[in-house]
């Protein structure tokens, strides 16, 4: 078990899958402190990184799990680390950094049950406002969310390419049931796998931020003399802490980056909702009910259609969009106290009655059953 | 480009002597260095001043920074830049676990017993009984000896001097690069603009004089009482010692489990 890829039919944990997945897309460098439910990502690559000419340190805190992998990445590796609800807290520190740096690197965070030390050992998905807004200031996020233990590798690898395309962190906003269930997962051959890296610069560069396009990224020790800062920068990446139109045009140009680039990022699965009655909008762990509700609802002579987020930030707007023009009334069904909902109710405007279907606590999952009483409920509501 | 730091400030004699250091060492360029600083006034000694890579991370961070850097680019020196409040405040838990992995990097604390860039706030390392912004009526915490808790942590070289002791100074820096392992240069330096005028100086000069008369060489102090060194700067070199590093454990670990995973 040395190569890079391995490649065939596993059965897999979730964590697992996400190493792997890692892997498969380069990473080189994994820097994380223990936390349930996520450990077993740290533990694997702990043994797999070696062997592929990587290396795993183990940091005292989140807050430096994340700046030794920004340290990483700016000599040119591809760099991950992984934590869940608390350590994503700590980490929001240096998410900030890496934004105004354009540092690429991927945070696992394996949501578990909060606020504070919560459940932890128990899903629960209150961390999606936090990926979208965890860290101060301006900027835009991005943030993937896996469904199955396939999706802990296949989306793993695109959070690295995101990464790399947009010089930007992405988070996988994973959750505990999909990081610790074990399933079926096929590994492709490693020439399947599309890997992005990180555009680099010619040796007249001199421009390596804040571009009207994703800069060019130059490692440390190349020569470059990069002088990489927090404060607001020019491209070159000198410091002005106090010029309004530097300031401006660098987090316009953070922001644009993914903004403007939406389009290619969004990612979502939907089934055929042309003119059903209810619609649902999920994603991770509570998505894994809808398949079977909208058979249930069949049989009752109801029709349900879904959008399934598989990134939440960006957010998959025009699709929301049109499942709201396509349905009578829209389910959010989540493992919170209404986060992704408000996020509906924005892009949907009233356009048809949005309602939320929330559980939070020991770990329960929304039921088939809880999602189709609920359906039956609002068909009623709005006939 | 003119550099940022007040009239009298030791950041300015940090710089002369780190570059006298690295160019009594042969190097003729920066580009063997990346360097990496936190928040705070020190922290902008390298960056962007210094014709080299530079980090400027976020407060308390340069230290974990630099271990992802150091741990890719083992070749490269790696050396941090660093406030008392940046360095021994915040950034203290990076500090003792840098210096438990003997990591091997260079970090020079800039230690002027206050936060300067933000007003003159009482720091961990501020003279008990000093008159600061957040402690009108006198500091009431004792100060943290720094550069012992970097020796019983476990780095491979440990040394204070003040601004006022420019030879042994570079001569300590150039020990800092050179050696390997975990190396912690602590120079004690004048903040004339927010500690000086509210501790008593009148002026730089006599701030200076100040660290020059109460300096103490460390084989002094062993045989002083402890209430004759209470005001004292204990200066001196702490520690020097051949000890295995963190980048040498490291990749030996890994060379190892890659011949045993051949094996099997």
């Amino acid at each position: 078990m040395t190569s890079k890829v391995i490649s065939g039919t596993h059965f897999w944990q979730g964590n697992k899958a996400c190493a792997e997945g890692a892997i498969a897309a380069g990473c080189r460098f994994f820097a994380g402190y223990p936390i349930t439910p996520a450990s077993e990502i740290g533990e694997h690559l702990a043994y797999r990184l070696p062997q592929v000419d990587g290396i795993t340190v183990q940091m005292e805190d989140e807050i430096a799990s994340l700046g030794a992998v920004i340290g990483a990445s700016w000599t040119g590796a591809k760099a991950m680390t992984a934590t869940s609800g608390p350590g994503f807290s700590l980490m929001q520190e240096l998410i900030g950094y890496a934004f105004m740096t354009e540092t690429p690197c991927v945070v696992v965070d394996v949501q578990r049950t909060g606020p504070s030390t919560g459940q932890a050992t128990k899903c629960g998905q209150g961390d999606v406002m936090q990926a979208r807004w965890g860290t101060h200031g301006d900027y835009a996020s991005i943030a993937l969310s896996p469904n199955s233990v396939q999706e802990m590798f296949d989306l793993t690898i695109r959070a690295f390419n995101l990464a790399e395309t947009y010089r930007t962190p992405v988070v996988l906003l994973a959750d505990e049931l999909i990081a610790h269930m074990r399933e079926q997962i096929i590994s492709p051959q490693s020439d399947q796998i599309t890997v992005t890296n990180r555009k680099k610069p010619k040796p007249t560069d001199k421009a390596f931020f804040n571009g009207d396009d994703v800069a060019p990224m130059p490692s440390v020790g190349e020569g470059y003399n990069v002088p990489i800062t927090g404060s607001t920068h020019n491209e070159y990446g000198y410091r002005f802490t106090a010029d309004r139109a530097v300031h401006r045009q660098l987090v316009e140009n953070l922001v644009g980056k993914v903004r403007n680039n939406s389009e290619k990022i969004v990612d979502y699965e939907t089934n055929d909702f042309n003119d059903c009655d209810v619609g649902i909008v999920s994603f991770g762990c509570t998505s894994r009910a809808v398949y079977e509700t909208v058979d249930l609802a069949k049989k009752k002579d109801i029709t349900v259609g879904f959008v399934r987020l598989k990134t939440i930030w960006p957010f998959p707007e025009e699709t929301v969009r049109n499942i709201a023009k396509n349905t009578k009334v829209i389910i959010v069904p989540e493992l919170n106290m209404r986060e992704v909902f408000y996020e509906v109710e924005r892009v949907v405007h009233g356009y048809v009655p949005v309602i939320p279907l929330n559980k939070i606590g020991g770990g329960e999952m929304i039921t088939p059953e809880e999602l189709l009483a609920k359906i039956v409920e609002s068909v009623k509501k709005v006939d | 480009m003119s550099l940022p730091f007040c009239v009298g400030c030791g950041c300015i004699t940090v710089i002369n002597h780190f570059l006298r250091a690295v160019h009594e060492l042969e190097y003729e360029d920066l580009s063997k260095f990346v360097f990496c600083s936190g928040i705070g006034c020190a922290g902008w000694i390298p960056s962007p001043y210094f014709k080299a890579d530079s980090i400027h991370t976020p407060h308390g961070r340069s230290i974990p920074v630099a271990t992802g850097v150091k741990l890719l680019r083992p070749d490269l020196n790696v050396v941090v830049f660093g406030g008392d409040g940046d360095i021994a405040g915040i950034g203290v838990g990076h500090l003792v676990h840098a210096a438990r992995r003997n990591l091997d990097i260079t970090v020079v604390m800039v230690n002027n017993m206050i936060y300067g860039m933000t007003g003159g706030q009482v720091a961990p390392t501020t003279p008990i009984g000093t008159k600061t912004t957040t402690t009108p009526y006198g500091s009431f915490e004792q100060p943290l000896d720094v550069i012992r808790l970097v020796a019983a942590a476990g780095a491979s070289y440990v040394a204070r001097w003040t601004t006022t002791h420019g030879e042994q100074l570079k001569e300590a820096l150039k020990k800092a690069i050179a050696i390997k392992g975990f190396a912690f240069v602590e120079v004690v330096s004048p903040c004339p603009t927010a500690l000086g005028r509210r501790a008593g100086f009148k002026d730089v000069a006599e701030m200076f004089r100040w660290f020059r008369d109460n300096s103490v060489l460390l084989e002094e102090a062993e045989k002083m009482a402890v209430e004759e060194l209470a005001s004292k700067i204990v200066v001196g070199e702490y520690v020097d010692r051949k000890i295995p590093t963190f980048t040498e454990t490291l990749f030996e670990t890994i060379r190892e489990a890659k011949k045993s995973a051949k094996k099997n």
